[in-house]
Parts: structure tokens; sequence; C-alpha cells
């Protein structure tokens, strides 16, 4: 579909790291339903490293791609790195998105902040 | 390919394809010019008009071509309008679940002094006459409600509401789009002052459309340029587009029984297979609604996701989300009958025509079943649901 990039409808047909972790250290949930999307994130971290992370999506094409391309950014990196992961690197990685859909892209960077966000509060 | 999307275009029949090119290759003059090669072209339509008449028991006369449906729409209200203005009656009814070619021009008028009413549609999307009797008022200058509904294709009591309004002396326009080569028109039987057709919903080319308006319709201008159209819409005549359409109607017209018969068998199949999905619902009445017209939602889900694996395994459908629209809002239709916006996000318009066949059905319910599980295994919203965290919506 010319709407979405290539890669936009790979990470869309095989979303990577799609699930959840049980016992993750961070969890992070933004969007709504009325809205229509809903992003959920899940890590692991060792150390300050993401070990692992998944996600669950309620959304459109492009929520799911954003998800996707969002998780395999942050994996293995540092806490600090993750936190700098921007939407515009996400919608980049994914080659472009449609104007309308950037606020996906946007909700993917939310995700990862509240995720971590939520790792710091449990640590506290 | 499975097309499963003929509500909003429709592949052009043989008839209207050879109907169009002959005309092309043949008839390509000037139905304006005095010459013979030019009065040629003029008889063509002249035909055309008389076979699009008989389709909706009209008289040729009250047959204008016009450039679609959004036209003869827009043409029809803003004349209406138009002839109220003068009078000081700047009152009209209609209902909250039109196509955007009625809504947006009555959005227009509305910036413009005039005051809007748009009837409920409850749960089933459908008006009542009664509701359109309760509406009138002495400044009412229109009535206009659709035939069949664009989204989940229920059907209005038409003739009734017809009646009412005739009774009371008021212009009555409806949207036919859905319903023209598809179910029974006539203006006669159905009271029906003005009326929209397009062309490419039943076979015909797109950019083709007609506007029925009888006798005592006022009728203004949207283009002005020549006397084409008894001078209610000026520039050449598309030759080709209006004998194609011609030949699409009246075939469909001739055959509306026996598409009706296997459209009813597939829709139905359809409906009973999506209903075995759990938490889904079937959206507009069972009864009233256009044989062709299936229209679900899912809970849980998000509709652009789903048409996008759909169409990944061959199957053209619609949605009514909000990613679909490039709105924020899911459709106004859905929201018109009472879904709630999550709901609504996860909506499957199906919509078939004759070109379909039954082999078909399988293939879509078990395309449509699959995917939904799928998304709603990625889907955190279902997560809460199915562990009690968040209430569900639909039964199961």
């Amino acid at each position: 579909m010319a709407l979405y990039s290539e890669k936009v409808m790979d990470h869309f047909r095989h979303p990577r790291n799609v699930g959840s972790i049980e016992n993750a250290d961070g969890v992070g949930e933004v969007g709504n339903a009325k809205c229509g999307d809903i992003m959920k994130m899940y890590l692991k971290i060792d150390g300050d490293i993401i070990s692992d992370v998944k996600f669950e999506t309620f959304g459109c094409g492009s929520a799911i791609a954003s998800s996707s391309m969002a998780t395999e950014m942050i994996k293995g990196k540092p806490l600090s790195e993750a936190l700098q992961l921007t939407n515009k690197a996400v919608a980049e990685a994914l080659d472009g998105l449609p104007v309308h859909k950037l606020h996906c892209s946007v909700l993917a960077e939310e995700a990862i902040k509240s995720a971590i966000q939520n790792y710091y509060e449990n640590k506290k | 390919m499975i097309y499963a999307d003929n509500a909003a275009t429709t592949q052009m029949s043989r008839a209207a394809i050879d109907a169009m090119v002959f005309h092309m290759e043949n008839i390509w003059g000037n139905p304006s010019s005095l010459y013979e090669f030019g009065q040629k072209a003029q008889e063509a339509i002249t035909s055309a008009r008389a076979k699009i008449a008989k389709c909706i028991n009209a008289a040729p006369n009250e047959i204008y071509f016009t450039s679609g449906g959004s036209e003869a729409d827009n043409q029809a209200i803003l004349s209406a309008a138009k002839v109220g203005a003068k009078k000081n009656k700047k009152h009209i009814i209609s209902t909250a679940f039109e196509h955007h070619a009625v809504i947006h021009t009555l959005q227009k008028l509305e910036r413009e002094g005039f005051e809007i009413e748009l009837l409920d549609v409850h749960e089933n999307g459908i008006v009542t006459p009664a509701q359109v009797e309760k509406a009138i008022r002495p400044d009412t200058c229109l009535v206009t409600i659709m035939f069949a509904n664009n989204e989940i294709g229920t059907i209005q009591p038409i003739a009734e509401i017809g009646a009412i309004c005739r009774a009371k002396k008021i212009p009555f326009h409806t949207d036919a789009v859905q319903a023209a080569g598809h179910i029974l028109i006539d203006v006669q039987k159905q009271n029906i002052d003005a009326l929209s057709i397009s062309a490419h919903k039943f076979h015909g080319p797109k950019g083709i459309g007609v506007l029925y308006a009888r006798k005592n319709f006022p009728l203004s201008n949207l283009i002005e340029g020549g006397a084409q159209e008894k001078g209610k819409r000026g520039g050449t005549e598309n030759v080709p587009a209006i004998m194609a359409m011609a030949a699409a109607l009246e075939e469909s017209c001739a055959n509306m029984a026996a598409n009706t018969k296997k459209l009813l068998t597939i829709r139905n199949k359809i409906i009973d297979g999506l209903n075995k999905i759990p938490y889904s619902i079937l959206n507009g009445d069972f009864e009233k609604r256009l044989p062709g017209n299936v229209n679900f939602c899912f809970e849980g889900i998000e509709g652009e996701s789903l048409l996008l694996h759909l169409d990944d395994r061959g199957i053209c459908a619609s949605s009514g989300s909000a990613c679909t629209s490039g709105s924020l809002d899911p459709s106004h239709v859905l929201l018109a009958i009472g879904r709630p916006h999550e709901i609504a996000h996860g909506s499957l318009r199906l919509s078939f025509s004759e070109y379909n066949s039954e082999d078909e059905v399988e293939k879509i319910v078990t395309a449509v079943s699959e995917i939904v599980e799928y998304l709603r295994n990625m889907s955190p919203l279902w997560k809460d649901k199915l562990s009690g965290k968040k209430d569900f919506v639909l039964e199961a």
C-alpha cells in the first residue's frame, strides 16, 4: 500500500518484540481507547542496560510499526540513550510516516519514556 | 483479489465499457452542434436520458446530468436553500449520518445563517417518518434524507417521509447514491422531489451522475456556461460517460431481482460467520439494509490494521476508524448510531456486488476471524478487558 513505506509495512507485518515481560522492571502505557491507539512497553533492565523490551499495541498500522521500530532502537541500549530517542528518529528509521500519522511515533517515544520513568519509580 | 468495497466504487460492466468506447470512437461530436454529426451525439444522450428516467419512473426532462453524486447533492440542496432564503424560510431537516456531500453543504448553509436540524437515526440506523413530521416548521425549506446509508447500508422509509413532505408542501431531496441500481427507486410512488445518483456505484464510470429534479423543484445553477441541461448545468456533456451510465443503470435495474437474491445469500452468510467472533456487533438494522452491505465492529482492535492485513490477503474492504478517515474522530455514522469512539475505531465495512461470488464468503470470514484474533492478542486494551481491568462494551 503506497500510504506507507516498505519499512513501515515490514514492521507492521512482522512486528519485532511483540508481547509482554513477566515481572518487568518498568512498564509504561500511553494513549487511550477513545483516540484509537494505546501503546504499552515492558522493559527488563540489567545494570543500566535495557536487556529486553516488549510491546503491546492497540492501533493502526503506523502505531504498530512505530512500536516495533522503537523497541528495536532501544534494545540493548543504556537507559540514558533510550531516553534520548525522539519521535523524529523513530519516524526517520521507518523511512517516514504520513503527516497525520506522526502522532504514532510520538506515542512510541512517550511509551518508552513512561516505562523508564516507571523503572526509576520502582527502584526508589 | 477479492473486491469487497463496492460501496466505495464498482468495477465497470462490459455494457458500460462498450457504450463508453463506442461513443468515444464514433459519436464524438458536440451535442450542441447543429450539423448531423453533432446531432447524433444529442440523440444519444436523449436516449440515455429516457433510459435513466425509466429506471426511476421519472420523466426524461426531469433528468439532469452532473459530474456525480456530490455535485447533484450540492445543487439540489443549494437550490432549495436559495428559494427558502428568498421567502425567509431557513430551516432544513436532515439526519446525523448523511454523506459528507450533504453534511458539508448543510454546514456551509449553517454558516450563512440557516438552521440545520439533524434527526437522530437511532441504534438501528433508521430515521422515522414521525420524526420528520414533528421537525417540520413553517419556515422549513427542505428535507434531505439519504435513501440508504453508505457505511451501514440501512434503508430509510423514503416513501413515507416523501408523503409527509408532499402533504406539507416542503421539497424533499434524497441522496440515492447507494440505492440506485441496487434497490427499487420510483420517484412517483416514493414522493421524491429531487434525487442524486452516481454512476460508479452501479458499474458505470466515475465522474458522471444524475440529479433528478421534479418539474416544480426550483433548480439554480452551480455551473454557468451554456444551454446544456436546460441551462441548469453548463459545460459540454460527457457523452461517453452518460452513455455508459445509462447502459449500467439499465442493466442493474433489469437484473435487480436476481442480483438481490445472490447478494442476500452472500451478505447473510458473511453476517452469520462474523457474528461468531466474540465481542462483535453488526452495525445497522439487519432487515432494512442494502442487499450487499455488511458492517461490523470488533471490540479491542483498530480498523486500519485489520484492513492492511486483509489487503495482504488480497481482500479489499473499508473501515470507519479515525485512521482511515484522516481525522481524529471515527466515522460520524457509527457515532450517530451510538457506538462509542473505542468501538467505532474497530469497524469493518464489506460491500458486495453481483460480481462477487459465494466462494468468497468462507475466505473472507476466515481471514477476518484470524486477523481479529491476531490483533486482539497484541492489544493491551483487549488484555485489560480479558483480565477484568476494563469492562467489555459489546456482548460476548
